[in-house]
């Protein structure tokens, strides 16, 4: 039994059978003992009674991507298991735990030649008073995950404070039973100690590192409107902003938060919104009049499903045309790209600054994938990116809201300063800001907000460029941790690949991306969508290379570090 | 608002921008311009601290005729940009001018959540019973036999009653005036704004060009033959029954208003990262 650097599990439950929490746990357990993890899940749209699946990849390194193949199944139930078809991936070499009276395993499973080993959780849950199948699955996987029974005693006693003694003492208890009949079972795999790290760590979700970067980039409004996968953005703001001073307002719809968060950036209070894409179709009529009266605002879609109401709790990349070129006119705005859970970070701070230095509106396209996982990241570098817009403290003689200024970005007067008085407009203006259907006053404006975004140095940020070889992977948000690894996997092969991740979708860097591609001849495009919308993006924008593959799939079933190695070596 | 003073030295012309205003001859909208300079001198505010907000429509075009901060934004969401600008600037005094299609058709929901949030802002919407912009398409305060192309014969459905609507909802202030009487209106709107919370202010503006039956108002309205009540169940009553041409304030409620932030104190974030360390 080899020590190996990563192990994934998974837990499948009804919904509201706890599946999610005993992952939860595993997850706390594993990070605070050094490892660092990816815990994803995937889940029907119903609050209970439909399908729960949590996934869990543990490592001694940085984790952005789902294994190919899971090395241990627990099945707390199979009701509805047969939903998740492929997203839960067994092999010759998983090992799945299966309660017999929870149903039989899914054909996906049994087909698969894993190795299936019954343990009556049910029964042992019942013969301890309140006891929980979900802590006879936690005792289980983490005896075969190599933890102690009292290494996970820790996270359910801390979720379990407030609800009293005997609920802990039942928890306790199962996990014990659990653990126990584990003593009977072996994985094929060990998780290799994690290296000793000074480092602090952290376990957050993405949409939570995205509230913290919006209120570390300066956001101190926000408007919400719920909407699944969006929500914890606006949960964890609605307390937290009220500690730095900021306020979040619940608004009657998406079409009011946007516009609440154009009033309070007029007023000169930076401002956010989160929502998904039905919300964001909602939201674009406004992000013109932002564009177009230079008011900067942030808007995060956690993309889901789409189109419609599509598939509201998982992953899919199929907002991007949306946010490229959802508004009507020339509307040069920014649209930026987290690459993991701890980039939903750095990226909307980044997107905050940059749309209060430009006066712009920024879209920042988050994903299901990376907003409602929870992960153990070590914490990441502090940023420099704060947002300073620049605005008019005296104003001698008439004031020109929209002077052309060279470099597109005029200074804002905010209200209350005396002589700055004008009118924002969403019609044609003047520099003034008088409304104007002339044919100067139009092309004039529409240069300065096209040149403001277009001679604007976005620095290094603007993409992840790594490593070297003629064939380049280019891809955009949560499948870079996939492209990274299968890149890895590749030069293990002793087959070269380049990585070029955008960040930075609009305005776009063709000269940068001509720079990364140096020497690249051929380039393999990776994006969750069904419509290849990364791959038109990019023919519209870029010079390209001849020789181009697509490998390119709807969500929800995440393309995998395995198919992009596979797609690699194949095309030698 | 008790900070709200009269300042004798401030004109009516201090607070009119050099835009010369563009409505038809004989549009109520110049009345409801006149009304909107003369309360704001009454109220002696510098220009700089106060902020109109409209949407889209003739009504709308109001802002940019003041020499105050003016937005002038997409169509139906003036309610909420001026919510979001409030809330994170309360020092600033915030008009919110709408029109009867703007206001109660694609703004609608707006004016309900708006009414029952209660943040402190007046709302004035010019109702003329029509879309003028557009040239003449029935709005939902038109009446149901009102001949128009895109209704012939008329829409047939029953108008919306906005001060009920905003009453049920929970303005703060409602009040109706008349273009044609700009003093009245003036001092309707200087209450409207030193008012705390939501005020509504519905002011019939006739349109001329589209309505010309409208220029027979003047003759229709009168005095509210009653004072203001602080009494939603007797409010309702009154503005269920009466014609709609009842002016002054109808309604005055002590609803506490929205608190907004208090923006600016202790801003570091280095506390909020506690909560993700392990």
């Amino acid at each position: 039994m080899g020590a190996s650097p990563s192990i994934s599990i998974a837990v499948v439950g009804s919904g509201g059978a706890g599946a999610l929490t005993t992952v939860d746990c595993l997850l706390e357990t594993a990070s605070a003992a050094g490892w660092h993890g990816l815990f994803t899940r995937t889940l029907g749209p119903q609050i209970r009674g439909g399908e729960a699946a949590g996934l869990l990849r543990l490592a001694v390194h940085p984790v952005d991507c789902l294994p190919d193949e899971l090395d241990l199944l627990v099945g707390i139930d199979w009701l509805n298991a047969h939903r998740f078809g492929a997203e839960i991936k067994c092999g010759p070499e998983t090992l799945v735990i299966s309660d017999p009276r929870g149903g039989d395993p899914p054909p996906a499973v049994t087909q698969s030649g894993a190795r299936v080993f019954d343990i009556p959780m049910k029964e042992m849950a019942k013969a301890i008073p309140d006891g929980r199948p979900n802590m006879i699955a936690l005792g289980i996987a983490s005896r075969l995950l190599g933890f102690t029974a009292e290494q996970v005693f820790v996270p359910i006693e801390k979720r379990l404070a407030d609800k009293g003694a005997a609920a802990i003492k039942a928890s306790l208890a199962g996990i014990k039973v659990g653990f126990g009949a584990a003593a009977a079972v072996s994985m094929n795999k060990r998780l290799a100690k994690p290296e000793p790290s000074s480092a602090r760590r952290w376990l957050l979700s993405g949409n939570e590192a995205t509230a913290l970067g919006a209120i570390r980039g300066g956001i101190r409004f926000a408007a919400a409107y719920p909407i699944t996968p969006a929500t914890e953005i606006l949960e964890w703001l609605a307390p937290n902003l009220a500690k730095v001073g900021g306020l979040l307002l619940q608004a009657e719809d998406e079409l009011a938060a946007i516009n609440m968060i154009i009033g309070s950036s007029f007023g000169g209070t930076p401002a956010l919104t989160a929502t998904s894409g039905p919300g964001l179709s909602l939201m674009i009529e406004a992000l013109g009049l932002a564009t177009a009266a230079e008011i900067p605002v942030v808007v995060v879609d956690v993309m889901r499903g789409g189109p419609s109401t599509g598939i509201p709790t998982k992953s899919e990349q199929a907002d991007l045309n949306l946010a490229i070129y959802g508004m009507h006119g020339d509307a040069p705005h920014l649209v930026l790209a987290p690459q993991s859970v701890s980039d939903c970070m750095f990226t909307t701070q980044w997107a905050t600054y940059l749309a209060e230095a430009l006066q712009a509106p920024a879209i920042v396209l988050s994903d299901q994938f990376m907003g409602q996982s929870r992960a153990a990241i070590e914490r990441p570098a502090d940023v420099a990116f704060i947002g300073a817009r620049k605005v008019v403290e005296d104003v001698a003689g008439a004031y020109k809201r929209y002077a052309l200024a060279a470099n597109g970005v005029s200074p804002m007067a905010l209200p209350g300063t005396h002589g700055g008085q004008y009118t924002a407009d969403g019609l044609t203006h003047s520099e003034r800001g008088t409304p104007t259907s002339g044919a100067a006053d139009h092309l004039a404006q529409l240069d300065k907000r096209r040149d403001k975004l277009e001679t604007f140095n976005f620095g290094d940020h603007w993409a992840t460029v790594e490593g070297s070889g003629d064939l380049a992977i280019i891809t955009w948000g949560s499948l870079t941790g996939a492209a990274r690894e299968a890149i890895k996997r590749a030069a293990a092969d002793g087959c070269k690949a380049r990585l070029v991740a955008l960040r930075l979708l609009a305005p776009a860097q063709p000269e940068r991306l001509a720079a990364a591609l140096d020497g690249v001849d051929r380039i393999l495009i990776i994006e969750q969508t069904h419509g290849r919308q990364f791959h038109r993006y990019l023919r519209a924008h870029y010079e390209l290379p001849k020789s181009i593959r697509v490998l390119h799939r709807p969500g929800p079933l995440p393309i995998t570090a395995g198919e992009i190695h596979r797609t690699i070596l194949d095309w030698r | 608002m008790s900070s709200l003073g009269t300042n004798l030295a401030c004109k009516p012309a201090d607070y009119k921008s050099d835009i010369k205003p563009i409505w038809c001859p004989g549009c109520g909208d110049y009345h409801v311009l006149m009304s909107f300079t003369r309360a704001f001198a009454q109220l002696g505010l510098p220009p700089e601290n106060i902020v109109v907000v409209s949407g889209i429509g003739c009504s709308s075009r109001i802002p940019a005729y003041t020499n105050c901060y003016g937005f002038h934004g997409v169509h139906g969401r003036s309610l909420a940009l001026a919510a979001g600008l409030k809330v994170t600037r309360p020092d600033l005094t915030v008009v919110v001018a709408s029109g009867d299609g703007d206001g109660y058709s694609i703004g609608g929901n707006h004016f309900l959540h708006a009414c029952r949030r209660n943040i402190d802002m007046t709302y004035v919407v010019m109702d003329n019973h029509i879309y003028g912009m557009t040239k003449g398409q029935p709005s939902p305060t038109t009446e149901p036999e009102f001949d128009t192309a895109l209704a012939p014969g008329g829409t047939g459905v029953r108008p919306f009653h906005p001060l009920v609507v905003a009453l049920a909802s929970g303005a703060n202030f409602i009040a109706r005036c008349f273009s044609g009487e700009p003093n009245q209106t003036a001092e309707v709107l200087v209450e409207a704004i030193r008012h705390p919370g939501f005020s509504f202010v519905e002011i019939l503006s006739p349109c001329v060009t589209f309505r010309p039956d409208e220029k027979a108002w003047k003759d229709q309205v009168r005095p509210a033959p009653v004072p203001a009540t602080s009494d939603q169940g007797k409010a309702a009553r009154r503005l269920m029954t009466d014609d709609g041409f009842n002016l002054g304030i109808l309604y005055r409620g002590d609803r506490k208003p929205f608190q907004s932030a208090v923006l600016g104190k202790a801003a570091d974030w280095a506390d909020l990262e506690k909560g993700f360390e392990l």
